[in-house]
């Protein structure tokens, strides 16, 4: 462990398998939970597991390009989390649940 | 780039409007505004430039493309101040969201680095979440501006984990740094070709070509009208000049990975768009399949990018467009009338409303691709070329699929001119009309003439 810390590669390498760990886990939770607030934060974990590839590239590369669009990520993931409690709310009211089984007016 | 920022001015202008009490001159403003800003977007004509860095390139494809973009965001604004007539006090709130999902959609069409390309993307698409579950208490609207967020904002992070994926292997978000890093580099590392198979899924999904469309045919049913007519045209469009600019300038007109990916989606696009057509009752979830279908007719473009074919791109999503747009000048008023939005709604329309039952029997013909109208010579040039590429087998069943197609367009005549009429009355306001009127003449002249298009780009 320790020796595969040692180079910047293999450091960057371990950040790589991170974020896709984070990302898989994101994705699966997207896939599998029937929540809908759940699967929001899923979304979000989504997200921040790029945004920290983006960092961790950015800091080895020393592209600064990386960091600058991790900002915009963040505002972009800022206004999309407003627009889908607004929508999450206008569901809760009009159905009373959350729950994504319940959304079945429109057929698949 | 003076055209975006024109867009994004007028796009505050009219929110401010609303705080100064003139709500009566919104939708006017903002319909004379687009017209002077598609004036003046000419204005760049010839005059390619970059801006911000890089970051933004104006060249003629971005000002065809962005001078579509603003006629039809014109037109259904023109149809709006009727649509929204019994929400008087939320007008000002659509007709901002629609211009500014305008600049979106003109980002993407002028992006020379991937952060834009991103940013114009999540404009068009946080815009379009909320204007999906525009009708607050109708729980079909609610319903399908939900799954629109929560699929759409599952694309998009897939998209960015494709766009940190190329950015570890190339350092940089520009297409044109991109595009160098593969002529270098004669293997490609595994990190890049994932991150371009990533961006792929989530701009697939974009322009809801099948195994990723299941989200489209729920949401075109459950947004409210108006907003399916500017879905199923802008926003379509919007996703491939993105998808065309971002393989012709960033991937090297198409790696095999992404070429061999792209043929794959595009012949089952085709199938499902076509197929799924035949059962549809409903008028919308048709659109929205016969949408799915052209955007497999589309990705036939973008698989034969090596021969330049961005004015066949640009031809083809006039055609579209402007026959989509007639097809729902019509099928809006009869919704409202009939308070149905089922292929019954139409029936016996060419008794009752011979005008309407023509335009909506044009607008069909366009969109099967029948002559002598705009959608049939796009269908012809973009069969032309994609044959020219060497793609025998997909025009073949390309063209097997537009004859399938046919039929479900004629299911709507049929039901026109077939059946019986029920006692409804239609009433067809003016602004309806005119946009009938100019959409099909239109669509009947650059089909009578198609050079006035096609002689735009190279």
């Amino acid at each position: 462990m320790t020796n595969l810390l040692q180079t910047p590669e293999a450091t960057q390498n371990w950040y790589l398998l991170l974020s896709t760990v984070l990302f898989s886990i994101g994705v699966i939770g997207v896939l599998f939970r029937r929540n809908a607030l759940i699967i929001l934060m899923c979304v979000e974990l989504m997200l921040n597991a790029v945004n920290l590839l983006l960092v961790s590239i950015s800091a080895y590369s020393g592209n600064v390009d990386g960091q600058v669009f991790v900002f915009f990520i963040m505002v972009v993931a800022a206004a999309e989390v407003a627009v889908g409690l607004a929508l999450m709310v206008s569901i809760y009211r009009s159905i009373g649940s959350i729950d994504i089984n319940v959304l079945n007016k429109l057929k698949w | 780039m003076n055209t975006l920022i024109y867009t994004s001015v007028l796009g505050f202008t009219t929110m401010l409007m609303e705080v100064l009490n003139l709500r009566k001159f919104i939708v006017p403003l903002a319909v004379i505004g687009l017209a002077v800003i598609f004036g003046l977007n000419l204005q760049d004509w010839n005059q390619p430039s970059t801006h911000f860095n890089d970051m933004l390139g104006v060249s003629n494809f971005s000002v065809a493309f962005s001078g579509l973009a603003l006629f039809i965001t014109m037109i259904i604004l023109v149809m709006a101040g009727e649509y929204y007539t019994n929400d008087e006090n939320h007008i000002s709130d659509y007709v901002t969201i629609l211009i500014f999902i305008t600049a979106g959609a003109m980002m993407m069409m002028s992006f020379n680095n991937l952060v834009m390309m991103f940013l114009g993307i999540e404009t068009l698409s946080i815009a379009l979440y909320a204007l999906a579950g525009s009708k607050r208490f109708d729980t079909r609207s609610n319903e399908a501006g939900f799954k629109y967020f929560l699929m759409g904002s599952f694309a998009s992070a897939i998209l960015l984990f494709g766009i940190a994926l190329v950015y570890g292997s190339v350092h940089s978000f520009h297409l044109s740094l991109i595009s160098s890093f593969i002529s270098e580099n004669s293997t490609l590392p595994p990190m890049f070709i994932t991150g371009v198979i990533l961006i792929g899924f989530a701009m697939l999904f974009k322009v809801s070509a099948a195994p990723f469309h299941f989200w489209a045919p729920d949401v075109y049913e459950g947004a409210p009208a108006l907003i399916t007519a500017f879905m199923s045209t802008l926003v379509k469009i919007a996703g491939f000049a993105a998808l065309y600019r971002l393989v012709t300038i960033g991937f090297n007109n198409g790696t095999p990975q992404t070429d061999q990916m792209l043929y794959v989606v595009a012949i089952l696009t085709l199938l499902t768009g076509n197929l799924s057509a035949l059962a549809q009752d409903n008028f919308k979830r048709l659109m929205a399949y016969s949408g799915i279908s052209h955007a497999g007719y589309m990705l036939l473009i973008v698989l034969s990018a090596k021969s330049h074919v961005s004015s066949t791109l640009f031809y083809y999503s006039a055609a579209y467009a402007v026959a989509g747009l007639a097809a729902f000048s019509v099928a809006l008023p009869v919704f409202k009338s009939t308070g149905s939005e089922l292929l019954s709604a139409f029936n016996g329309l060419g008794k009752k409303n011979p005008v309407m039952a023509a335009g909506l029997t044009m607008a069909m013909i366009g969109m099967a691709g029948i002559p002598p109208f705009a959608g049939f010579f796009g269908k012809f040039y973009l069969f032309t070329k994609a044959f020219e590429s060497g793609l025998f087998y997909i025009v073949l069943l390309a063209v097997i699929n537009s004859m399938i197609g046919v039929y479900y367009y004629f299911k709507v005549i049929m039901a026109m001119y077939g059946k019986q009429p029920d006692e409804t009355q239609i009433e067809n306001p003016l602004s309806y009309q005119l946009v009938m009127w100019v959409c099909t003449a239109l669509s009947l002249i650059w089909g009578i003439v198609p050079s006035l298009l096609t002689d735009l780009l190279l």
